[in-house]
């Protein structure tokens, strides 16, 4: 017993201490932010706020995400009831496309995009961000649905046929509910994801500061402002990350065990 | 099976299938029509990550810039790829950086796991949502705080001076000597964390009577690790070392927003010369063989974790991998 009391509290230790790290480079730009010539201040925030126009940079990491999710969320769960629930020929090597997207850097398809979005005078606007991030979340998005509708028995659908209904009835009033906790979790990654995009927003958004996003102005911010003052750039910093952490706190506890159960699949 | 389908009479218009008693296993019918709901996938995969990997094929062919008409070269990008010192050093770059981002954060992963296989954790759900966290921070984000961290004048040469060894300290990241690893800490940092909270949960869920069952044998610690933890968790191992392996072979932001590739090149990886070339020098047709390269060399890497994965699969991946 007293060796197992002892093993229970070093690792608990080691876990700490793994959580302390952690947290550990948040906290240092909290403080430096935080930090002022007398004390304890909000000044540096102030400045950030003005001088690096993080309102817009927000709003427009709100608006891309936001579009992102909503439509990834829609074509996604589309394309994964039709895998999983209708008979489309050809579904399995679709679907093996697809998911190849799930690993492929992207760098690949930066230089072809800039001049598709320039051919469509789109350059410098949100759609510039939002269209090519929905093609490149589709694939996480069918995979995930996929693996949740993939857990749903088919008989649930196959009774609703025999009652006559249509493919969107099936979908709207059975699927579509019973789904509704993995959508969740589905477009809490892909906002993640797309609130941190950082190389797709440098190419795509290169002139136009009204329509940069926060991450993007954070590096334009930092990259000029640093040397001189290390305060104002780390207030900058907490500024961008504080409306992930808000979200993350909120919707933590469903995220990572919808993540660690969505993984495995 | 009748669940709560909410379906009037009166719906019954038009039954997809004859009304016959069609077997549920038999379904010969080929639904055309369920291409109407795959279509808005496939059209934004299509034209924004399909079409351009392709032209990025297209271009690899050409000398390019942009603007003048380009002109084919056949393989001439791929043997620069191959022959030019810059561009295998940071393809040598992104191997040390798989250390870093997949190799190391799984062994730390699986070592708590394995502490924390023989005891029963208090709090997990704090310890969970405080290990993810660099997970959900703009990378951007990290490189200010991790900039902060290796300064010159930052909490690591601090604490060096505080203890004696002043001499050690120095510009982390602007060293020729230091830069590589330092970079690649930070992308240690924000891995283990994921690996943890995954191993975490795989442990969760193997039979706490397969541990009692091992120490009635009289299994140590060690054994119990290697011969129950770890192959249990090979599931979880894989996912694991795909998600930080396609990361570390990405990694543009991280070394953009840290170093830029620098001092010299000394932290430069592929990935910020596919940037370069194209929107810098303008040398299009170079970025994109050597993008071709990178997604080649990421898809064997991912080949070989699955392969790796699947091989020495006896009992403990096959029930998680779901017949789908």
């Amino acid at each position: 017993m007293r060796v197992a009391r002892r093993d229970s509290v070093l690792s608990h230790a080691v876990l700490v201490l793994a959580s302390l790290i952690a947290v550990y480079p948040l906290a240092t730009i909290v403080v430096r932010a935080l930090g002022g010539a007398d004390g304890w201040t909000l000044a540096n925030f102030a400045q950030a706020w003005t001088r690096g126009s993080f309102a817009s940079a927000l709003l427009s990491s709100t608006v891309v995400a936001v579009s992102v999710v909503v439509l990834t969320s829609v074509v996604a769960t589309l394309a994964a009831f039709a895998f999983t629930f209708l008979r489309v020929p050809g579904a399995k090597i679709i679907l093996g496309l697809l998911l190849v997207g799930l690993v492929l850097p992207y760098e690949v398809t930066v230089y072809p995009l800039y001049e598709m979005l320039s051919g469509f005078g789109l350059i410098d606007t949100y759609w510039a961000l939002i269209l090519p991030q929905v093609g490149l979340s589709v694939p996480l998005g069918v995979f995930w649905m996929n693996s949740f509708l993939g857990t749903l028995p088919m008989s649930l659908v196959e009774a609703a046929y025999l009652d006559g209904a249509s493919r969107r009835q099936v979908l709207g009033s059975i699927i579509a509910p019973l789904a509704r906790p993995a959508i969740g979790t589905m477009a809490t990654l892909v906002f993640l994801f797309t609130w941190n995009e950082f190389l797709l927003a440098l190419v795509l958004l290169p002139q136009n500061e009204a329509v940069q996003t926060a991450p993007l102005s954070l590096s334009f911010f930092s990259g000029a402002a640093r040397a001189t003052d290390p305060a104002v750039t780390a207030a900058a910093a907490v500024l961008v990350a504080a409306p992930i952490i808000l979200f993350y706190v909120l919707l933590q506890r469903r995220l990572i065990s919808g993540v660690v159960d969505g993984a495995v699949k | 099976m009748t669940t709560d389908v909410r379906l009037s009479g009166s719906e019954r218009v038009t039954p997809l299938r004859p009304a016959a008693p069609v077997p549920p296993k038999r379904r010969a019918r080929r639904d055309w029509i369920g291409y109407a709901y795959l279509a808005p996938a496939l059209v934004f995969y299509g034209v924004f990550v399909v079409v351009p990997i392709l032209q990025s094929i297209q271009i690899s062919f050409y000398d390019y810039n942009g603007l003048s008409v380009a002109s084919w070269v056949g393989l001439d990008n791929y043997a620069a790829v191959l022959s030019d010192g810059r561009l295998l050093e940071a393809l040598g770059h992104s191997f040390v950086f798989l250390l870093f981002y997949s190799v190391l954060p799984v062994m730390l992963g699986l070592l708590l796991a394995g502490l924390m296989s023989r005891i029963r954790i208090y709090g997990l759900t704090a310890f969970r949502a405080l290990l993810f966290l660099p997970q959900i921070l703009s990378t951007v984000v990290v490189a200010v705080a991790w900039r902060g961290i290796y300064d010159i004048d930052g909490p690591i040469n601090e604490f060096l001076r505080a203890i004696g060894l002043g001499d050690l300290a120095r510009a982390w990241i602007g060293d020729f000597d230091s830069a590589l690893p330092s970079v690649g800490l930070v992308g240690t940092w924000i891995e283990y964390g994921l690996c943890m909270v995954l191993f975490l949960a795989g442990i969760a869920a193997i039979d706490r009577e397969m541990y009692e069952a091992a120490r009635l044998d009289g299994a140590g610690a060690v054994r119990e690790f290697f011969s129950l933890t770890v192959p249990s968790l090979r599931p979880q191992i894989v996912v694991a070392m795909i998600l930080t392996v396609t990361f570390a072979l990405r990694n543009f932001d991280i070394v953009w927003n840290t170093t830029r590739g620098g001092p010299g090149t000394s932290t430069t990886v592929p990935s910020v010369f596919v940037y370069q070339f194209a929107f810098q020098s303008r040398d299009i047709g170079l970025a994109s063989a050597l993008a071709i390269a990178l997604t080649v060399v990421t898809l064997a890497v991912v080949g070989v974790v699955l392969l790796l994965g699947r091989e020495r699969d006896s009992k403990g991946g096959r029930r998680a991998r779901r017949a789908s």
